[in-house]
């Protein structure tokens, strides 16, 4: 297999990048190519684990555009002569995707979450259709360009014989101004390591119930996730509590699933669950197909009651 | 003044597929618009409302296309450009790309050129980021609010940690959030003239190769218990028997 280029302006998420090309190419990661972008850190992080690392030093080149970062990218995998460059499939990463595959005239895919190589096919698994179904598809083209998501490989452990190099690259001066970066206040909880999670839908008709919902997940050593409307719309829990296609994938050893109708967009995330309990004012809401305990009852009763009940 | 593209995919109606044996059904589903793209649509129509212009939706896929195109219309688009092709009802990102920006090429004075952040079915975000680079303009994905002034918009994109405001030169590609607006749901005779606005398909070659190739596709398989209980005593003791801490 010719050469893995691997990028994310991420450092946890490039170490992920590092382990999944060394998996591939059948070796360690000595002398995988990974690229830097104003950041020593994260060189000298991924040269600590064995990569061959290219460091670009270019104050013009702003993470922020991406035409600028996908021609940087472009130049760097011709020079280096590779055929596949992992990314990382957050925001940053799955925008870069598409646009590094069309001017390095690459197939692309997003969202990978597994690799197989069978036969000498490089083999990618990834939610379609919304996440009703999982494919497995190859790009057949000589150049690829894969995003990977987020944990869905385990960071690379440190390694000797990394080294870094300079890296130059020609670009032109940016057509877009970063006004402001505004830091978003979320509060760092990871709702994929939670053991147990109790998940606030739409069903969940007022506010004020949230602070019985914490009781609850206190009580049980859960933490609080929730449906997508209710981050984004609602603005009562942060996005980064988000379960489903958007949000996180889930795989709790029990999810209490508080007034959530069960689409799949929300379903993909939470259904390899050990335990899902679905509390529904709806008898007929899919998510009730989904559980293995189903409560038909109006959360505004079930809610005060869980609570008293497990204090 | 702006003459705005939205761009558009039709997909089949995710609450109507049935699973078969592992494998998704999709005959007879009814085909829409994704979810995002009305989001993306909403946006333009907003803009134009404010600023004057021309909303064009550009959309490619099977023939059927032709007529779900007009809930677009209806929703507040002027106009859409189409290619229609059996071939398009799988097609993978790239091709659907190359189609749109060529469509794209054949309009003049576009200022503006509108995204969903992922199509419904496929949702991987690449689409709108290979016409950027296929039109060479500048981009922003996951953009939550757009301001235009003069030739100039200040977009808002929303990253997992951060937002960024960024002041960008039109022309430009905007891939939206679901988050940036409610799409409007077009009166009954809004539905009615959508019928009478110009729809323009386009004469393009549709290329036989894709570059995705879908080894296989199935649904997960689930066995679930599926027991009712009828009070949350019940269900605190059924939890209880499973062993969950914290559960007496
Ligand atoms: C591309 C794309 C990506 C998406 N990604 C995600 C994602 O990552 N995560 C996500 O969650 N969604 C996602 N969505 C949205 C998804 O399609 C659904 O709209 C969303 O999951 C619905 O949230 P909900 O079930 O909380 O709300 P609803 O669908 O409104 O359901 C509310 C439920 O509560 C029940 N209920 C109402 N009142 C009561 C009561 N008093 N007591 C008990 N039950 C009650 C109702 O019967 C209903 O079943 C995405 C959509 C798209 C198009
Ligand atoms: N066949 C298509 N016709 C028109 N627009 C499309 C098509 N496919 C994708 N798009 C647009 O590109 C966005 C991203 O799609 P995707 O890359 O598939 O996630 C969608 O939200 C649409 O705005």
């Amino acid at each position: 297999m010719a050469g893995i280029l691997v990028y994310s302006n991420k450092g946890t998420l490039a170490l992920e990048l590092l382990n999944a090309a060394a998996a591939l190419a059948r070796v360690n990661s000595q002398g995988i190519k990974a690229v830097s972008i104003n950041n020593s850190g994260m060189a000298a992080d991924l040269a600590a684990r064995g990569a061959e690392v290219y460091a670009l030093d270019n104050e013009a080149l702003l993470p922020a555009d991406t035409a600028a970062i996908a021609e940087s990218l472009r130049q760097l995998a011709e020079q280096l002569d590779v055929s596949i460059v992992l990314l990382s499939s957050d925001r940053r990463g799955k925008e870069l995707a598409g646009r590094l595959a069309q001017i390095w005239r690459a197939g692309c895919l997003t969202d990978v979450k597994g690799l197989q190589s069978e036969n000498g096919a490089l083999l990618c698994i990834r939610n379609v259709l919304g996440g009703a179904t999982v494919a497995t598809q190859q790009i057949v083209n000589d150049r690829q360009v894969i995003a990977l998501s987020p944990g869905a490989f385990a960071p690379a452990g440190e390694l000797d014989g990394g080294i870094i190099n300079p890296a130059v690259v020609e670009i032109k001066p940016s057509a877009l101004k970063l006004l402001e970066v505004r830091e978003k206040a979320g509060d760092s909880v990871d709702i994929e390591a939670a053991d147990i999670l109790v998940v606030v839908g739409q069903g969940v008709e007022n506010q004020q119930d949230l602070s019985l919902i914490q009781q609850i997940a206190k009580a049980l050593g859960a933490e609080v996730a929730c449906s997508k409307p209710v981050a984004s719309d609602k603005k009562w829990l942060g996005e980064e509590r988000i379960v489903g296609l958007s949000g996180k994938i889930c795989k709790p050893q029990l999810a209490l699933i508080l007034g959530v109708s069960g689409q799949v967009q929300f379903t993909v995330g939470i259904r390899e669950a050990g335990t899902i309990v679905s509390i529904n004012s709806d008898e007929k809401a899919f998510m009730n197909s989904m559980a293995d305990y189903v409560l038909v009852a109006d959360l505004k009763d079930v809610i005060p009651e869980l609570a008293k009940q497990l204090a | 003044m702006m003459n705005i593209v939205v761009a558009m995919k039709q997909i089949p109606d995710l609450r109507q597929i049935r699973i078969r044996n592992g494998q998704p059904v999709l005959e007879d589903v009814p085909l829409t618009f994704g979810n995002i793209d009305k989001n993306a649509l909403e946006a333009g129509v907003q803009l134009k409302e404010a600023l004057g212009g021309k909303v064009m939706v550009v959309a490619v896929g099977s023939e059927a296309l032709e007529d779900t195109v007009k809930e677009a219309l209806a929703a507040g688009a002027d106009e859409a450009y189409l290619v229609l092709d059996g071939k398009l009802e799988n097609s993978d990102s790239a091709r659907s790309a190359e189609l749109i920006a060529r469509i794209i090429k054949g309009i003049e004075n576009v200022d503006l050129i509108l995204f969903g952040e992922g199509s419904g079915d496929n949702y991987s975000g690449q689409v709108g980021s290979r016409v950027a680079g296929m039109l060479e303009l500048p981009q922003a994905s996951y953009v939550r609010s757009i301001e235009v002034n003069g030739n100039k918009a200040t977009v808002v994109r929303s990253l997992e940690d951060c937002e960024e405001v960024l002041e960008m030169e039109m022309p430009l590609v905007l891939s939206v959030l679901a988050d940036i607006n409610e799409p409007r749901i077009p009166s009954v005779s809004q539905i009615l003239k959508a019928g009478k606005k110009p729809r323009e398909i386009l004469d393009i070659e549709v290329p036989e190769g894709v570059q995705v190739k879908t080894i296989s596709n199935l649904a997960p398989q689930m066995q679930r218990k599926q027991t009712s209980v009828e009070s949350a005593q019940e269900l605190i003791q059924v939890l209880a028997a499973e062993g969950y801490k914290g559960v007496k």
